[in-house]
């Protein structure tokens, strides 16, 4: 049974969705960077995707340097704020703090970051300048993170960049896929208008790209092309009765919370498909909107499953109750979800089966599918000598992010399938320097 | 249980726990509720000339996280009436008769000092303290350290004291001075009971970056402070080995003061020679309680060593402080690294390749960044283990056979100076040596 009563105004869902790495205040600060070592070669700085300087941004917030630490984190992750918000850092470089090995806490390292960039924001600290203009311009396809990294990186070098948004707002799934605990409109607001303002970036809203000419004319405009388009909408998994109306994505359901919060009405009895971080996501806020019952349904083991550990007990913490090796085979209702049937399964010599005459239903009115987004196949087809792997994804250059067709450049989740903003922000910035290279070859 | 009461030079006290000449002795209140927590002694906020004080007094250095790892300040003696602090030192002998209340001054001329000795004889003091160490304010109306920095001058004045005093006189030195033994000296030659030191040591601890001022700032400028608390403690056990070795002044008893805050201080000041142990910064951070910390610490140290008083380890480390030029030249010391324990922070490797000498390497080959030791290249120095932030994990470990023994001393002794460098341990010899491209290799 889930703790957390249904919201019904603006204050009773931000006590939901407290936020999982609050700011600091300056006297917590002052302690936890107090506390860093300064270790030789950091391992901190190996485990963060975009290689953030971290004992030098904390030993600047030590030492009364905050606006020298802002900008030591921007300089290698144009999204450092939302990052240090919503990184798994116990994955990352809070899990490769030393101080792990001794049994001790590692380093608020995420809360630190978030500290001194969000003072930057906050105090609109000017770290970074666009460069002279070099007379060249790119588009980029999608303001997401690796798009805004994409375009902030190239503004540096003095590039006009413009970007085209197929929503009303930019910042992707930044803003639209990440669960109201972990960061706030407002806090991913800030920071894109922080970057707007101070590189100068152009946002063209509510501009899908999506046909041929439109695709003609950006190769026609632009010295190159950059692809942060992502991943799309959650994918079928054909199940029998899953187009009834109470059967939704989880993407689609994070996005719609967010742009509802307490707006949306959450039934009582929510059923989450999947075992990754979406399905944990999805139902860690299915529990506190209030539902009554949320059980997250997974094929496979716990152990099996793609999410992170912390993120499974931050969903169990929540009042979600868990239901493993059970494989969804239909939804029942008349045009209405009221269960999924299940059946028990197994592992057999390595291979997942059904347990034969196994089956259950488990009462549901609303059902949530965590299993997957469809790639963005068909508009990526439009591009001519694109070339896409077995998973549909765009297969790019390691280090310069180029395309099969030169004149594009990706990263982000169309590239690597479905990963963390950070990885975004890493491959828009690595992008930038290829299509600096490329175009000065 | 071991018995904490101290004579020190005929002032009696129950424990040789004294709160300094400071802010904390300067009403009776305070020293009452200091009696009460369980100090032993209270030297009184120095009585004496007329002052004013300065709003803005005191400055601090923190060290990372930590806050007073060195504290200064800019107050004067007492700007209480003199009246009001003999009737209250006349009040704390009442209730604690068996407590040793020592009376600090400062006056400039002979008329005044018998004066002032007169009336905290009266008042029950059971001892007096000369004030020769303020490095601030009242130096630059003669008084302070400018007596202490003035050997003849001060002798002279303790000759003067002599002469009027009932009760035992302690002098207390400024460290401000090149040479403490010439204070040292001084004082024992004008008759002193007893010597504390050391006072504070003349500072600046930092600059306001806004208004320009050293701290503490008064009214946008400042002057330079005395320099107290843990920071301080190194150069305090230094004179007060200087004094407790000399042959003149190792009779004359010490009162040790400097940074004092855990028990551990006070082993190692009595350990020099120190007959009593005088305490201001830590109770101006932590308040009186701050003693028990002390008094437990000190009685399990001596339950574990055997002691029944401290006059039984009073002095106990003064052999084994020597000259340079006696320490044996054949013992030898390689840090070694518990692997178990390391944490991976390298700090060892780079304070050693960058800081020291070379005499550790992190295995290519090896992914968990656990460093190893040159043996060769490592000459002992210690900076591996005092940087390691792991309890126990890099210790040093003896490589001689304990057996043979030199020293400079002997070497001169035997005329077997050296004329060329051709010490095992120094660089270049059976050595590995990083190469230029080493050193560069991070070179954009």
């Amino acid at each position: 049974m889930s703790e957390y009563k249904r919201p019904t105004s603006e204050i009773e869902f931000k006590q939901n969705f407290a936020q999982k790495k609050p700011l600091m205040n300056p006297t917590e600060a002052a302690f936890e960077s107090s506390k860093c070592l300064f270790c030789y070669d950091a391992p901190c700085i190996t485990a963060c995707p975009t290689g953030i300087d971290i004992p030098l941004f904390i030993k600047q917030i030590n030492s009364g340097n905050l606006t020298g630490s802002a900008k030591t984190i921007y300089e290698s992750n144009w999204l450092g704020n939302a990052c240090g918000k919503i990184c798994p850092t116990q994955e990352l470089c809070e899990g490769a703090c030393v101080f792990n090995h001794q049994d001790l806490p590692p380093i608020q390292i995420g809360r630190l970051q978030n500290f001194a960039s969000s003072a930057a924001i906050k105090e609109e600290k000017k770290l970074f300048s666009p460069g002279t203009p070099n007379g060249r311009k790119v588009a980029i396809i999608g303001s997401g993170g690796a798009g805004i990294a994409c375009a902030c990186e190239l503004r540096t070098m003095g590039y006009e960049v413009d970007i085209y948004e197929a929503k009303s707002k930019p910042s992707g799934l930044t803003l639209y896929g990440i669960a109201a605990y972990k960061i706030t409109n407002q806090e991913v607001e800030d920071e894109i208008n922080f970057l707007e303002k101070q590189m100068g970036l152009n946002f063209i809203c509510d501009h899908p790209i999506e046909n041929k000419t439109q695709l003609e004319k950006l190769e026609a405009d632009y010295d190159a092309i950059f692809l942060g388009v992502g991943i799309g909408a959650t994918a079928r998994i054909g199940l029998p009765g899953e187009d009834k109306t109470n059967v939704v994505g989880a993407v689609e359901f994070i996005e719609e919370l967010r742009l509802k919060h307490h707006h949306l009405t959450v039934p009582k009895k929510v059923v989450v498909i999947g075992g990754g971080n979406t399905a944990m996501d999805a139902a860690s806020q299915s529990a506190r909107m209030g539902a009554e019952s949320v059980v997250l349904a997974y094929r496979r083991s716990k152990e099996d499953m793609g999410a992170y550990g912390f993120e499974y007990k931050l969903a169990i913490s929540a009042g979600v109750e868990s239901l493993f090796n059970a494989q969804p085979i239909k939804i029942i209702g008349n045009g209405k979800a009221t269960g999924v049937q299940f059946i028990k399964t197994q592992v057999i010599n390595g291979k997942l089966e059904n347990i034969a005459g196994s089956e259950f239903i488990l009462e549901s009115d609303l059902v949530i599918k965590a299993t997957g987004q469809a790639k963005q196949k068909h508009f990526l087809e439009l591009i001519e000598g694109l070339e896409l792997d077995n998973k549909k994804r765009i297969v790019v250059n390691e280090s310069s992010f180029q395309c099969t067709n030169p004149k594009y450049f990706a990263g982000g989740d169309a590239v690597n399938g479905g990963a963390e903003v950070v990885n975004a922000a890493f491959d828009g910035k690595m992008a930038a320097q290829g299509i600096e290279q490329w175009l000065n070859r | 249980m071991p018995n904490l009461n101290i004579d020190f030079a005929g002032i009696k006290a129950p424990n040789p726990f004294w709160l300094a000449s400071a802010p904390p002795t300067n009403t009776g209140y305070q020293i009452m509720k200091a009696f009460d927590a369980g100090w032993g002694g209270a030297v009184w906020k120095t009585l004496g000339v007329p002052v004013i004080n300065v709003s803005s007094r005191y400055g601090s250095t923190n060290y990372g996280g930590n806050r007073m790892a060195g504290f200064n300040n800019i107050e004067l003696i007492t700007d209480r009436p003199l009246a009001d602090n003999l009737r209250e030192i006349e009040e704390v002998k009442k209730y604690f008769p068996d407590h040793a209340v020592i009376a600090s001054l400062m006056v400039e001329t002979k008329e005044e000092w018998m004066q002032i000795i007169k009336d905290v004889e009266n008042a029950g003091a059971d001892g007096i303290e000369l004030n020769f160490g303020c490095p601030h304010g009242m130096c630059e109306r003669g008084m302070g350290s400018a007596v202490g920095q003035e050997p003849a001058v001060l002798q002279t004045i303790v000759e003067w004291v002599m002469e009027a005093a009932n009760i035992p006189v302690i002098t207390k030195l400024t460290p401000n001075i090149s040479h403490i033994v010439d204070p040292g000296l001084a004082a024992v030659r004008g008759g002193t009971n007893a010597i504390s030191l050391i006072n504070t040591i003349k500072s600046i601890v930092g600059i306001d970056l806004d208004t320009y001022a050293p701290y503490p700032v008064v009214d946008g400028k400042g002057t330079n402070g005395g320099y107290c608390g843990p920071a301080v403690k190194p150069i305090a056990l230094e004179m007060l080995k200087e004094l407790t070795k000399h042959p003149e002044i190792q009779n004359i008893p010490v009162s040790g003061i400097g940074g004092i805050e855990t028990w551990r201080d006070v082993v190692e000041f009595i350990l020099l020679g120190a007959g009593s142990v005088q305490v201001c910064t830590a109770v101006m951070h932590y308040g009186f309680g701050i003693v028990r910390e002390m008094k437990t610490g000190l009685e399990q140290f001596m339950i574990e060593k055997g002691y029944e008083t401290i006059y039984d380890f009073k002095g106990k480390a003064l052999p084994n402080v020597t000259e340079w030029k006696h320490l044996n030249l054949k013992h030898k010391v390689v840090a070694n690294i518990d692997t178990n324990k390391c944490i991976g922070c390298d700090l060892c490797y780079i304070a050693c390749d960058d800081g020291a000498h070379q005499a550790i390497r992190i295995p290519e080959e090896n992914s968990n960044r656990i460093p190893e030791i040159i043996e060769e290249n490592c000459v002992g120095c210690n900076l591996c283990s005092l940087v390691c932030p792991v309890e126990a994990c890099i210790t040093m470990e003896q490589r001689d056979n304990g057996k043979e023994h030199l020293t400079w001393d002997e070497k001169t002794k035997a005329n077997e100076i050296p004329t060329s460098f051709n010490d095992d341990r120094a660089g270049g010899k059976h050595h590995f040596v990083p190469t230029v491209a080493d050193a560069l290799k991070h070179r954009k």
